[in-house]
């Protein structure tokens, strides 16, 4: 019974982990960007979330729905001030200038609120302890429920609007080919700033939700960025419910892993990571063989009417 | 007034020349046939008008104004299309989606889906699927018909026949007779001599990134055109060492 609660425990934890990781997954899969700030944009945008949470004394939910505009225009400006350029000098480059922007955000942060740990379950109420008890040993909370949904739903709506909206589809084809996207009349720069904005935006959520569950403080987006990383590569890249996938696959381990021992938690999590890709390795050396032996007779058949 | 003029157009890859000192002219309606061995700058000449390759120097106006500094979405707006070379769909969008993009981002006219079905109605079957899972010929309707979505007043077409099956080039250029007959300004970058000529009003050859040979094509004579392919012509001789 404890393990069946561990597993559903770190399931809605994977939800918390999806949310941070579809922002990367996007920068990633559009501009191939690999941004290493992308832990400590939602750690500056939950501190957004907190000033004015404590300066006006709104519920944090309505505070980060002003501040995801606000991070949108940050990830806009960002792009095409920083990682445009940055793109131009070659693949390397990018890398090097998130890892200066993450050091940059943390210490102006620190410099900013100093090195107190904070937190937003104060300003929640009861949604930061309640649960739904399932049997008399498996409860789950409000707060993680509302995570897992909150995840499912931003994933949806990405899904939905880079399949079927006209922006979306431009997003798509850029993603491809930015050269070819510009020859059929597409700005690639706008959207390139577009997917930047999208997913600077989603780091807001998700650095909410961290700060409702749990303490932040300037330097906890490194953490986030690992997790959010291990996520993305477990599920595989550029595939949205892979990122959810991933997310889940992450948090069981985890969860699973605390369950054994003090330490495991981290602990498993990381070797889940490393087993899957050394297996996706592993795989994909053996598959592209396998194309070449199959793949080719299944490809005329899809093709002859 | 010539819909497009290029005035001494450069272009380079790192420290070759692929185009030099390049004046041509397209008018309305007008289908120029460019030719030329591998390597002479055709391709190059083609992605500078577009907009996909920075010139060194020269202009290029179209439509009488300057468009040399314009990004390529721009130059799609004011009516300048290009199929490039080896197709370049987007294969992980479906066909559709292939079309939708450049009809979205392009300009309003009266090349739309269905008016591009009727051109190339084999893509018809096709439109749900993957552009990259199509046959060579489908893809190429596919590029072409993509860059007709942007209802393109001049459209460069960069070796639509390159790796297609005979029966496959035949197929497509029976396809593109309406639009030959569209009085869309063209530019054809083809290998196969006979079939351009046939289509063509006016042949440029060109040669070690020069323009060496510029008639009209009613007149041009096969050994003309090949001279000038080879470099074998005298005065083009003369203004290759110049």
């Amino acid at each position: 019974m404890i393990w069946l609660d561990q597993v559903i425990q770190g399931t809605l934890l994977g939800g918390y982990y999806a949310l941070i990781a579809c922002g990367l997954s996007l920068m990633f899969g559009v501009m191939r960007i690999i941004n290493l700030a992308h832990g400590d944009f939602a750690i500056l945008g939950v501190f957004a979330v907190w000033l004015l949470v404590v300066q006006t004394g709104i519920s944090p939910f309505l505070a980060l729905a002003a501040i995801i505009p606000l991070m949108g225009l940050l990830g806009w400006a960002l792009q095409r001030w920083v990682f445009e350029r940055s793109l131009r000098a070659g693949p390397l480059v990018p890398l090097l200038a998130t890892f200066g922007l993450a050091i940059v955000i943390e210490n102006l942060l620190f410099e900013a609120f100093g090195a107190d740990t904070r937190s937003l379950a104060p300003e929640i109420g009861d949604l930061a302890f309640d649960s739904w008890v399932l049997t008399d040993r498996i409860s789950v909370g409000h707060l993680a429920v509302l995570t897992f949904a909150t995840a499912v739903v931003v994933l949806i709506g990405l899904h939905f609007f880079l399949k079927w909206t006209v922006l979306g589809r431009a997003i798509r084809a850029t993603a491809e080919d930015p050269d070819t996207a510009e020859l059929v009349g597409v700005n690639s720069r706008a959207v390139y700033a577009l997917a930047a904005a999208i997913a600077v935006a989603t780091t807001a959520v998700a650095g909410t939700f961290l700060a409702m569950r749990a303490t932040f403080d300037p330097y906890s987006g490194p953490a986030q960025l690992i997790f959010a990383f291990e996520a993305v590569v477990i599920g595989g890249v550029g595939s949205l419910w892979g990122t959810l996938v991933g997310g889940i696959v992450l948090g069981v381990a985890q969860s699973l892993g605390a369950q054994i021992g003090p330490r495991g938690f981290l602990l498993t999590g990381h070797l889940i990571f490393l087993v899957v890709l050394a297996g996706r390795l592993f795989l994909s050396g053996v598959d592209s063989h396998a194309v070449l032996r199959r793949g080719l007779p299944g490809l005329n058949r899809s093709r002859s009417p | 007034m010539s819909l497009l003029a290029v005035e001494q157009l450069d272009a380079r890859h790192g420290l070759l020349k692929a185009v030099r000192d390049v004046d041509m002219h397209v008018a309305e309606g007008e289908i120029l046939a460019l030719v030329g061995a591998n390597g002479a700058g055709k391709t190059t000449l083609l992605r500078t008008i577009a907009g996909a390759h920075h010139p060194a120097g020269g202009r290029i106006l179209f439509d009488g104004r300057d468009v040399t500094t314009l990004r390529a979405h721009e130059r799609v707006a004011r009516g300048i299309a290009l199929v490039p070379e080896g197709r370049r769909l987007f294969a992980g969008l479906t066909v559709e989606e292939n079309l939708r993009v450049a009809g979205d981002a392009g300009r309003r006219g009266r090349w739309n889906l269905e008016a591009l079905l009727e051109v190339f109605p084999m893509l018809k079957a096709r439109l749900k699927m993957p552009a990259g899972l199509l046959s060579g010929g489908e893809q190429q309707a596919t590029s072409i018909g993509r860059a007709l979505m942007t209802n393109p007043r001049l459209l460069l077409l960069d070796e639509i026949s390159l790796g297609l099956a005979p029966l496959a080039i035949d197929n497509l250029y029976r396809s593109l007779t309406a639009l030959f007959s569209s009085g869309t300004a063209l530019v054809i970058v083809e290998q196969n001599l006979s079939r351009v000529l046939g289509v063509a009003t006016r042949v440029c050859c060109m040669l070690e990134g020069r323009v060496v040979l510029e008639t009209d094509a009613k007149l041009a004579t096969r050994q003309q055109i090949t001279d000038a392919y080879f470099g074998l012509r005298q005065d083009a001789l003369r203004e290759m060492r110049s």
